[in-house]
This record gives structure tokens, sequence and C-alpha cells, in this order.
């Protein structure tokens, strides 16, 4: 999970064998001139010290030639970042090696460490809270914001001044992402800044970490791919492509972290991946990450002799991860010690919680483990006296963990929605339901005709819901071996009862830093190697056109949905719609509404509908014309027709194009951003 | 009223000056003056003695403090010294073995580490584990119970430092117990001799312990302006 290290899972092959190398002739060096025992234990300490240098001594080395070309895949996390590379120079070479970018960052003050991941918080500082010259960073005397494992670290103990999560409000309706919102319940003093801000300054970390190691190959010259959730919107992906560009990355590319995932797979598996998957296959891709859970379906097909891939459906935005996990355990700890009348403060709880991390992992790994002790030590210098100590049972663990968000149910059974009241919240519309293997139901459950349209794959008649038959896992709360077969079983059961076969568990992923890797490889794919996914868009969108009818009073004028794209648009290609004409006034923003819908992939460019059902089109953020007064009058009526387009970059893009000339106006997502 | 008559009659009137000044008078102002003259005198000597004495011991009394204070620390301090001749001594005959060996002996060099690593790796342990904190508790005063508790916070956060910031690996993957043979040539840093060492090699022994071997540090890099020995910040909270 995100506490962990990740130090041993690297390959720092390079490093190491020069290092041990070095250790070595210095060690028969001493052999030859010491004799003196004691002397010798003296200098293997040195040694140590030593291979330090030579480690930094690597690093700077690493500089590849001048003309070196790398596919960047960068996993821009909820909770935590990561970079991987794959040098793609050679058109002709067919060995992948792939590595992860050591990111140096701030762990405390003054004190800077090379990680693997870097925790995506950022933390606005008090001016006095850092001494100066604490908080250089490699390539900067004086950084901007404060990010990575400090501002994770530092956030802890004053969470009002940290800002966390900032991916999950991109994809929040109803918020301005340009807006300076986060912290959300900062005091005036402390500066806010958007979550926008926040995915550009965790990313602009990222760029300059590359740059100070790669100084022969800026990563603005590199192939990008960047990774999103397959449940992001159209204006989540477009800021998040925008973050992109602001940082100079203006040829980064979108990719879906499912995808990513399975591209991973194959990318680990050699070659081997086609003999463990078949033509008619149905890949189901369970993303669980720290803060969200990500659904996926990947057809294989047949395609010319060989194993194609298409991606049919995505899951909704489910804010449901580890993190909630963690929390649910250390909730039930507090229930327990309050039982014996002591008061719990809330750092104590933040300390649980932390423990409780660890804790779970233990319980969920290893079977012998039953009761593990969780100790909350005193804050002060006294470590003994003020200890607070319980423990997690392994029937805890159970009835918290696994029955409550992995219930054993039928395919049936959904999740429990309340109603929403209409005042909304501030804060991130976390899932209410915290059962996983609910929201997988509903998820297959809406997906049964997602394969209607495949020709290789046949679903039985009666089938109540989409029959996966491969599964593949991804995120740090699957690594638990309990929590993995504890879904296998689930699903199994429900193959089960409709006499479908067993689906198999595909392994072999790295499932914290997967994301990332198959982001890498996926550069490499788009150079024409290797199996591509296809899939084009999950969704296909629509704008809220009021049907010309009589107007009843009282009554809001019933709504049409105009499908401008369709489900699975390529990237690259583009639609227009030449019979709707709209008559746009000119200076005046107009707005329309916007949807969504991830089930209905019969509608081509141009249908309207007049009636859905309630869970088949998902409402989005409005989208907003302006269109500018060049060479035009304000006030003038200008006849349009829309257009939309999948940009090779993976974003949806929207036009309104005059009907007179060949004027075209962008149509923007984010419309909260121009009203400031 | 009588009485009163009665006294006033026999009282001596101590007021009554003397209205002559004869010999006898000369004579007792004179005997009075030597007197008190005599008396000044010694008291003043008796006052000078005492200053005297007085000084003497504030001086005296801090130094034998001092004297008490070196020869404590003296005699901490001379095993050392004597423990440094001795390698002083023993580097010599080194030099002069070689000198009878080789022509051109290389100068010895004796490398000093910086405490900068060492002090890392403490504010390391202190943050992770609340090592500081765990050493410098005053175990008498706790029960095991407790102490378990607290060891429990400082053995994972321990275990966790060390492996992040060190690969340690054990030098033989041998059985600790089961019989070893070492080839001649063996690496004499890594394995050490021990019992009855005769002979020449290849050695067959049991092996006792497995050894360490610290295959990759990974410690983290300072700023310039970080001042290492700050293992641990006070906390406010405001």
């Amino acid at each position: 999970m995100s506490q962990k290290s990740f130090g041993s899972l690297f390959e720092t092959k390079t490093t190491n064998d020069s290092e041990t190398d070095a250790t070595q002739v210095t060690d028969s060096e001493i052999v030859e001139t010491e004799t003196d025992t004691e002397a010798m234990t003296e200098t293997t300490v040195d040694d140590t010290q030593e291979s330090t240098t030579v480690i930094q001594e690597t690093e700077a080395k690493s500089n590849p030639p001048e003309g070196t070309h790398y596919s960047i895949g960068i996993d821009l996390g909820t909770t935590h970042c990561v970079l991987s590379y794959v040098d793609i120079s050679d058109p002709d070479n067919e060995e992948i090696i792939q590595e992860v970018l050591q990111i140096p960052q701030l762990s405390a003050p003054g004190v800077i460490e090379d990680k693997p991941q870097l925790p995506s918080f950022l933390y606005q500082a008090h001016a006095s809270e850092l001494p100066e010259g604490e908080s250089v960073l490699p390539w900067t005397a004086e950084p901007e914001y404060l990010v990575g494992e400090i501002a994770r670290k530092l956030g802890e103990k004053t969470p009002m001044r940290l800002v966390s999560s900032a991916k999950s409000w991109l994809c929040h309706a109803g918020v301005d992402c340009k807006s300076p919102i986060l912290p959300s319940d900062a005091p005036e003093e402390v500066e806010q800044v958007s979550p926008f801000q926040a995915s550009a300054a965790y990313l602009e970390h990222l760029c300059a970490a590359w740059n100070k190691q790669h100084p022969n190959a800026p990563i603005a010259e590199q192939e990008i791919t960047l990774t999103v959730p397959a449940s992001f919107d159209p204006a989540a992906r477009e800021l998040t492509a925008e973050a992109a560009r602001s940082v100079g990355l203006t040829n980064a590319i979108l990719l879906e972290e499912p995808q990513a995932a399975l591209y991973s797979w194959i990318e680990k598996s050699e070659g081997d991946w086609r003999n463990h998957a078949n033509v008619g296959d149905i890949i189901l891709v369970i993303d669980v990450g720290g803060g969200t859970t990500d659904l996926s379906l990947i057809a294989v097909t047949e395609e010319e002799g060989n194993l194609g891939l298409t991606r049919i459906a995505v899951g909704d935005h489910i804010l449901l991860g580890g993190d909630n996990m963690d929390l649910a355990l250390a909730y039930t700890l507090k229930t327990k010690i309050e039982k014996d009348g002591k008061r719990l403060a809330p750092w104590q709880v933040q300390a649980l919680t932390h423990a409780c991390r660890s804790a779970k992992e233990t319980i969920l790994s290893d079977e012998a483990a039953d009761n593990i002790a969780i100790v909350v030590p005193n804050r002060g210098s006294s470590l003994i006296g003020g200890t607070l100590r319980t423990e997690l049972t392994r029937d805890e663990v159970d009835t918290v963990l696994l029955q409550g968000f992995l219930p054993t149910i039928g395919s049936d059974e959904h999740p429990v929605v309340n109603s929403r009241t209409g005042l909304r919240t501030k804060g991130l519309p976390y899932a209410q339901d915290a059962g996983i293997t609910r929201h997988l139901a509903a998820f297959l459950t809406r997906q049964v005709n997602a394969v209607d349209d495949i020709k290789d794959i046949n679903l039985a008649d009666n089938a109540s819901f989409i029959h996966p038959s491969a599964v593949l896992f991804n995120g740090g709360v699957l690594k638990a071996p309990r929590f993995a077969n504890r879904l296998m079983d689930v699903l199994n059961e429900w193959l089960a009862t409709e006499n479908a076969p067993e689906a198999r568990l595909l392994s072999g992923l790295d499932l914290d830093l997967a994301v990332a890797r198959g982001a890498a490889y996926y550069g490499y794919v788009r150079k024409g190697k290797g199996v591509r996914i296809k899939g084009g868009t999950a969704a296909s969108y629509y704008v809220g056109v009021e049907s010309s009818m009589p107007a009843v009073p009282g009554m809001p004028p019933e709504v049409q949905a105009l499908c401008l794209a369709p489900f699975g648009m390529e990237e690259g290609s583009n639609e227009e719609l030449p019979n709707d004409e709209f008559g746009l006034i000119v200076g005046e923003p107009v707005r329309f509404r916007f949807f969504g819908s991830k089930t209905r992939r019969e509608d081509a460019v141009g249908t309207r509908l007049e009636y859905w059902e309630d869970d088949e089109l998902e409402e989005l953020d409005e989208i907003e014309i302006t269109l500018d007064e060049e060479n035009r009058n304000i006030g003038e009526v200008v006849s349009v027709h829309l257009s939309s387009a999948i940009t090779e970059t993976g974003t949806l893009e929207l036009q309104a194009i005059s009907n007179q000339d060949d004027t075209h106006w962008k149509i923007e997502f984010d419309v909260r951003s121009s009203e400031e | 009223m009588k009485e009163i008559m009665n006294n006033t009659q026999f009282n001596i009137d101590l007021e009554l000056f003397p209205t002559t000044f004869d010999a006898i008078h000369a004579y007792l102002a004179a005997t009075v003056f030597g007197l008190a003259l005599t008396v000044i005198i010694l008291l003043f000597v008796l006052l000078l003695g005492m200053i005297r004495r007085a000084k003497e011991n504030k001086t005296t009394k801090p130094t034998d403090n001092k004297e008490q204070a070196i020869s404590a620390s003296i005699p901490k301090r001379e095993p050392e010294v004597k423990i440094v001749e001795k390698i002083v001594e023993v580097e010599k005959i080194v030099e002069v073995e070689k000198i009878i060996q080789a022509p051109a002996p290389e100068p010895i060099i004796l490398k000093e580490s910086t405490p900068d690593a060492a002090l890392q790796l403490l504010t390391l342990l202190q943050s992770e584990a609340r090592f500081i904190d765990f050493i410098k508790e005053d175990m008498a005063a706790h029960s095991d119970a407790d102490i378990g508790a607290a060891a429990r916070v400082m053995l994972t956060g321990c275990s966790k430092t060390i492996n992040q910031h060190f690969n340690v690996a054990p030098i033989r993957s041998e059985e600790e117990g089961s019989q070893i043979t070492l080839a001649e040539g063996f690496n004499a840093s890594e394995v050490r001799l021990t019992g009855n060492i005769v002979g020449e090699a290849p050695f067959k022994g049991t092996l006792i312990h497995k050894g360490w071997k610290v295959t990759e540090v990974k410690l983290p890099k300072l700023t310039e302006d970080h001042q290492a020995e700050i293992i641990a910040t006070a906390e406010v909270e405001l």
C-alpha cells in the first residue's frame, strides 16, 4: 500500500554490479596490506561508505548518449506517482528493458531521498515552518510547492495545510478544477491551489527529476504516456492533458489505467501471454488502488489469424479503496479501546490508522498470523509510559474487511444508493456503499450486452451478467492473497450459478508499478510492435437540446439528448452533425447540458433520444460555447453545427462550425472556470 | 513617699563627674587607653588571620575539585591512550617487517569516519523506530508488558529502516551448525577462524554464525545547511 517501501523491487542492476565489484576490489587490497583483524572490521565499515559514492558516480554516468529516445509512462495516481521508461531509440531492438525512475524528493526537511514513488501530496508550509535552505531539491533551490514524501509526512500532523487526492477532484462534477479550492478546509491565510495546479506540480517534479538525470534526453522530446482512470469523463481527461501541456509535455497522450495494467502483463509475459489468453476470452481488470476502484472489460478476439484485444466496457468512478479499509479498521479498534473508558485524541486515531495498515497486510498475507498487536506510542519522548496497546484479531479483519468490503453476495445485489440530498457538500463524492463486490456485480450486470457486437464471443442467452473468463488484478490492495482469493471466489460463485466456466486469474503483475510500466510499454506498442488494445471512447456523449413542443406551465421543457460522439470512437477520428443547426448569439456564452453513456453502444452520431432510463445516461459537467466577435457584431445570430473529434492525445474535442463559412469555435468543458 | 526618699539617700549617682583631675585619674585613663589599644591590635590580627585562611580555603577547595575531576577522567582516558600506543607499536612492527620485505613501504593511513552518516542513521532510526526515545527510557521503572509494547514499536521500525536503507545479506548460505570446508585463499575478512587453528587450507569446521554483509547502502542525501546533529526536532503543537 501507500506506506510500503519498494526499494527491493527495482532493477538497479548496473549500479549494483559496478558497486559490488568495487567493494570486492577494495576488500582484496585490504587483505594484502593489513594483517590486524581489528583494522579489517574497521575498513569494512568504510567500504560501505565508499559504495555509496560509487552509486552516486554511476548515477551521474546514467546520462545516456545524445540521440537516445525513450518511451515514458507516467502513472499520475491518487496517492502515488510513478514514472517508468523504455529505451526505444533502436527501432529494430526487440528486447525491452524497462526501468523505473528513482525520484529524488524531500523526505524530511533537508533530507533528500530517492524513491520509486512520489506521493501525490502537496503541502503549503508556513513561512516559519522550515528553516531556510532545507527545502532544496537537486534542481532548484526553492521549489514552488512541497510535494512528495515530505508533504505527506508534514500533512499527517497538520492536515489543514495538506492537499491530497487532487486527482479525485478532477473528476468531481460540480466544482471548478481550476479555481483554488484545496486544501478544502484551510483557514484564510493558507494559500489554496486548484486540483489542476496540484496535478501540474506533481508532473513538474517528475519532469525535473527526469531532466536532472537525463540532461541529454529532455523529457519534452520523449514519447510520453500519461495514465488516467478509465472512468474519467472528457472534462477530467482534458484537464489532465492540459496539466501535462502546462509543464511542457506537449506531446503527452492519455491511456486508461486498466489497459496500462494489461499492457504491463503482456510485457512481463515476454510473448507468453498468447498461451494464457484465448480467442473468446473476456478479461476483467479490477484495479483497487489507495483511493479509487476502477473496472474494465477487455475482449480477446481474432484478427487476421492473430490475437486482438478490444476494451469493451469501463465502470463508474468509484471513490473506494485501500485507505477506506485502513480507516474502517482504525475505527473498529477505536471503539474497542473506548469501551475500556479511554478517550482517543485525533492524532492517536491517525497513528492507529497507520498501524492498522501494516497489520492488515500481515493478516491478509500470512495465514498463520492470528492476532496482531497494535501499538500507538506516546507522542512525547517517553516511549514506554503513554503507549496505547490493543490487538487486531483475525476475526475483526474478517468481519470488517472481507465482509464489509468484499461481501459474499449474489450477482443481483447492487450497491445501496441513498438518494443524495439536494445540498451539495464541498467534499468529494465518496462511494456510499463500501461493498466492492456489489459494485462489481452492478458493473457486470449493466454491461451484459457489451459483447453483442463482437463476433468471437458468445454469451449464454440466459446470462444475467457478462461472464468474464479471466481476471487481472491491479492496485496495492489486491496484493493481499486473501483479498484476491475472496474476489475470485465470489466471482466464480456467480459464474457457477449460471453454469459458466470458472474465471482464471492472470498473474505475474507487479501491482504497484504495473500501470506506469504498462504506459511506458504502450509507447513502444505505438511504434507498431506488439499487440495494441483497441477500444476508442468508453462512452457515447450527448448534448442536451430542448425539444420543440408547446410550453406547459410549471413543467420544465423536455430535454432531448443529441448524440455527438458514438461509443468506441477511435483516436484521430472526427464526426460532424451537419443536420442539426443551432443559432448562437455572438459574444454571449451559451451552455448546454452534457451527458455520457457507458452502455448505449448502438447510438450513431445525430441520434436524438427522447426517453432514456435513469442509469443509462449520466449527466456530466455542462459545456459552454462563446462565439468571439471576430469579424462579427455582438448580438448577431450565427447558424452553426457541432462536430466532435477524439484527439491523438485521447481527449474529446467539441467544436461549433459555422454554416456560412468555415469558422470553428472550441466548446469548453471546464465551464465554471470562465465564470471567474 | 518616705521609702523613695530613703532610696535616693543611699544611691550612687553615676552621672556625677569627678570635679578634680589628679594623678590617679591620669594613671587610670592611661591604663584604659593602653588596654583598648591591645584589644584592637589583637582583634585586627585575628581578622587578618581569618581573611587569609578564608582566602586559602577558597582557592584550595576548587583546585581540589579540579584535581578530582581530572583524576576521575584520566583513568578513563589512560587506557585509551595506552591502546593507541599499542596500536602504534603494532604498526611500527608491521612497518619494520615491510621494510625487510619491500624496499618502499606505503604509509599506513587509518580512515576516520565522518559523523554525518552515523548521525543520519540515528535520525532515521529515531524517526521510524523511536530508537533514541527507547534507549533513553528508564527500564527499571516499567513493567515487562509496557516495555514489550514499546519494544514492538521500536523493533518493527528498526527493521523497516534497516531494510529500507541497507541490503543486508548473509555471507555464508549454509545452515548454521553444519560442516563446511574453506578452500585455500578464502576471504579472511569475510570468514574468521576460531578454535583449533592449525595446519593449512582447506580448513574443515562448523559454521557457528553465517555472518552478515551489507551489499548496498541507500542513505538519503542531505542539503548543505542541514544540521545532522539534530536527530529529532522538538515538536510544539499550536
